[in-house]
């Protein structure tokens, strides 16, 4: 289809007032939105976005934009990200285009790879100048995919994160621990796209549906600009007279939330409820109570939507992030090194899952900034913390966490806390309101 | 030397500064003349309280001597200025039934309503510092000044009582005590800076004064010319240093330095990306802070601040009386463009104060930061003339001794 034809239909696709377009990048991104257009994403264009002709044919119900230049001679990026950002550049406006009239664009993608990894910040920057709040839902590579593949998506991550609005990434390590031993290749794929599926279904849901308690789309944004590739999400439905607690359950169990421990060490937590008319404010106050009871510390933004569809079922999405203070002099393009290694998490998914009741201590609302690292250091640092080894040195690793609000509370050290409402107005007040500085 | 029964010291021992000032009774004893000021850095103090009695003492000897040597005189005793989160201000009502057979409001009365009105819960820790009279009711009439003379059964009086944590206001004046000087009363900060900024028309009309600190923002409003509401929000310029300081990685005398250098209240369009290039002693480049979120910082501390104390006069519900507006002084009313911020969080006209209502050395009254020793002094003055109203015990003893002789 061409893709000025698309932006003008999107004026009549609007829902709730919101036009929503799914943009899926690169071969991962349109497996992805072939899943979404199998699935309840009614009322979203879904837009799949690629270099080479899918491998699969064209789905139905999704659009297609196909970057083409004589350079890639009908081969696609070969992997190599900086040609699929050159191409994207070249077809700016074409993205833009296609970003035009629509107000919130998800980018699904797989990170790693040429198209996914190139062309996703573009599109990204594309649908902000466009007036779109964007969101990157990104998958990153397994660690068995090889340490190149790691360090594209690690830079792409980057990226986005100053392109896009909001990034939520999903390692897909995390996802392959979580499978036994004879799940085949292709469904770990299914699997990890269909996480990442949910997860996106569930912001979506958080748009679509016209909210009792609405979410508003800056408050989204301003929640998932600080989330630096550490946010985790959830999302599960239950049904049935018992599904507040259910769902709750089911949440807390919920594998890419660490059995709940993500929430607890949480800065920011955004929780959407949709229920059917049938929906019992009992149930909403025990939910958000347990919620509360969960992550003491962390600023709870809850939006709750009321759709027919929805009777007698509870969907429930999570989004837990963890903030991270930036560097102001990196203008926000420098990342502190360990949140963007994704390889930092599955060790410590893992030795959570064996021994779940290991003390856990609640990171400290100030995260000392972390180190800058050179290029080789990191790498250094990931090879330690990547493999087996990395277990057995586990203990020394977590060292790391331990809070030091000491420093931060610099002049006030020894004085007692001005609290004015729960709140302690000795933190600096960009920190507590959650200003990014850039 | 002048008589230094004549002479009103105000010392206000503050987070960032010891101030002491000195004011004098013009020769007819009816204008008040500043006429003195001493000043030396604070060490010992934390959100305007003291946390280092040693080099507290230090600083005050300090200032208290630089104000002698400036106007002249010799200090004995001082009215104190006090602040910190632990003070609190509210309204209370004392009631009295006029037990009198003909009804007629006596001073006596007047001084049981107003014991009346101070005896309040409170705390066993705390006590009252002020419970100034607002006006008294006589059987429900509302508004009455003084009652004395008047017919009634019942009478009322509103008091606004400020009131702190005992042990710690005992701290300051254990400092001073601890120098051989008296103190001759403790008084609230923002009660004090109010005194020194407003005109008795604009308490009339009803304003807001704001103290911004170095530790502590102390506020008073004053509407239909008494005072109505105090209040002290333990944040100040001292935070917004420590902000600086760990929002921009530099150490905190790196963030006072810039503060003051570069600091305003509003963001501004025109910073977005201007570097400012800190520099080592001999000159060399050490690093980069962005002006934009230095601004971004100052910005976001202040506006809390007053959107806070907005909170608290909206509660209160104070702010639809302030008709003369706000007015700022303090260390903090020097910050380039606060008062464009105050107007838009507290959507009404805001000026900085200077302290009009006293004459003397131009040099201090045009100072934000000297507001509140200067309404300390006048403060004091307020206190003495009610004292020499009343005649003293030598001044009786000789009259009754004229009067026995001259009836011999």
């Amino acid at each position: 289809m061409d893709p000025k034809s698309l932006a003008s239909t999107t004026a009549e696709t609007r829902i709730n007032k919101l036009g929503v377009k799914v943009f899926g990048v690169g071969t991962a991104g349109g497996a992805m939105l072939a899943q979404m257009a199998g699935d309840d994403f009614a009322g979203a264009m879904l837009v799949a976005v690629n270099t080479d002709a899918p491998a699969s044919g064209p789905v139905a119900g999704v659009a297609s934009i196909h970057l083409e230049t004589k350079l890639l001679r009908g081969l696609g990026t070969g992997g190599d990200p900086e040609r699929g950002r050159r191409l994207a550049e070249e077809h700016f406006q074409t993205l833009k285009d296609a970003c035009a009239g629509v107000d919130v664009v998800f980018i699904v993608a797989g990170l790693g790879g040429g198209a996914g990894t190139g062309i996703s910040p573009v599109l990204a920057r594309a649908a902000r100048e466009s007036g779109a709040l964007a969101l990157a839902f990104m998958t990153l590579p397994f660690d068995c995919e090889g340490n190149r593949r790691q360090h594209v998506a690690r830079e792409g991550v980057e990226q986005l994160q100053a392109a896009a609005d909001g990034v939520i990434c999903l390692p897909n390590q995390k996802v392959f621990k979580l499978m036994d031993e004879s799940t085949t290749l292709v469904d770990t794929f299914r699997t990890t796209a269909q996480l990442l599926v949910e997860g996106a279904r569930g912001v979506w849901r958080l748009l679509r549906y016209p909210g009792l308690i609405e979410i508003h789309l800056e408050e989204l944004g301003a929640l998932l600009r600080d989330c630096q590739g550490e946010s985790c999400f959830a999302a599960v439905e239950a049904a049935g007279t018992t599904r507040a607690r259910d769902a709750l359950e089911k949440l807390l169990a919920h594998p890419l939330l660490n059995g709940g421990e993500a929430i607890q060490g949480a800065d920011a937590v955004l929780v959407s409820v949709i229920g059917g008319p049938d929906l019992t404010m009992a149930d909403m106050g025990r939910l958000m109570e347990q919620l509360n009871q969960q992550c003491p510390r962390a600023q709870v933004v809850m939006g709750a939507a009321v759709n027919e569809e929805f009777r007698d079922r509870l969907a429930l999405t999570v989004i837990a992030t963890r903030r991270h203070a930036r560097d102001p002099l990196a203008g926000g393009k420098k990342k502190s090194a360990t949140a963007l290694l994704p390889e930092a998490e599955p060790p410590e998914l893992d030795t959570q899952l064996i021994e779940r009741k290991a003390t856990f201590r609640s990171a400290s609302r100030f995260v000392p900034p972390a180190p800058t690292l050179t290029p080789e250091q990191r790498e250094q640092l990931l090879n330690k913390q990547g493999g087996g080894r990395a277990r057995k040195n586990l203990p020394r690793m977590r060292q790391g966490n331990l809070p030091l609000d000491i420093v931060n509370r610099g002049r006030f050290d020894k004085t007692e806390p001005t609290v004015h409402k729960g709140e302690d107005l000795d933190v600096p007040t960009y920190i507590r309101r959650g200003v990014a500085l850039n | 030397m002048f008589d230094s029964s004549s002479i009103i010291v105000g010392l206000e021992i503050g987070t960032s500064k010891v101030c002491a000032v000195v004011g004098e009774f013009d020769r007819d004893g009816a204008g008040l003349n500043i006429v003195g000021l001493g000043q030396a850095r604070s060490r010992g103090v934390r959100k305007g309280e003291i946390v280092n009695a040693a080099s507290a003492e230090e600083d005050v000897r300090q200032a208290i001597v630089e104000a002698e040597q400036m106007a002249d005189v010799e200090i004995r005793s001082v009215y104190l200025g006090v602040t910190g989160g632990h003070i609190r201000g509210f309204n209370n009502r004392g009631v009295h039934p006029v037990v009198s057979a003909d009804r007629e409001i006596s001073d006596d009365d007047v001084q049981d309503v107003v014991r009346n009105a101070k005896a309040i819960n409170l705390p066993a820790e705390n006590g009252v510092l002020h419970a100034i009279r607002q006006h008294f009711l006589v059987d429900g009439q509302d508004s009455i000044t003084n009652p004395v003379g008047m017919l009634g059964a019942k009478l009322e009086v509103d008091v606004h009582v400020v009131h702190g944590h005992l042990n710690r206001l005992q701290n300051a004046i254990r400092v001073v005590k601890g120098m051989q000087l008296e103190v001759d009363e403790v008084v609230f900060n923002g009660l004090a800076s109010s005194l020194a900024l407003l005109t008795n028309e604009q308490k009339e009309l009803g304003a807001l004064v704001i103290d911004i600190g170095g530790g502590t923002t102390d506020y008073a409003v004053y509407a239909g010319g008494v005072i109505k509401h105090t209040g002290v929000l333990a944040v100040g310029g001292d935070h917004i240093s420590n902000d600086l300081a760990y929002g921009l990685k530099v150490p905190l005398g790196r963030a006072e330095q810039l503060k003051l250098e570069h600091g305003a209240a509003e963001v501004g369009d025109a910073l977005q990306g201007q570097v400012i290039t800190l520099t080592s002693e001999i000159g060399l480049p050490l690093k980069a802070v962005n002006l934009g979120h230095l601004r971004r910082i100052m910005s976001l501390r202040l506006e809390e601040a007053f959107q806070l104390i907005g909170q608290d006069l909206e509660q209160a519900g104070l702010l639809d009386y302030l008709r003369a507006g706000v007015f700022l002084c303090g260390g903090g009313a020097r910050v380039p463009e606060i008062a464009k911020l105050a107007e838009r969080v507290l959507q009404m006209p805001v000026g900085v104060g200077k302290a009009n209502s006293v004459s003397g050395l131009k040099s201090a009254l045009d100072q934000p930061e000297f507001a509140a020793a200067i309404g300390l002094v006048k403060f004091g003055s307020f206190k003495s003339r009610k004292r020499e109203g009343r005649p003293t015990l030598t001044q009786e003893i000789k009259g009754a001794i004229s009067r026995l002789l001259s009836r011999g």
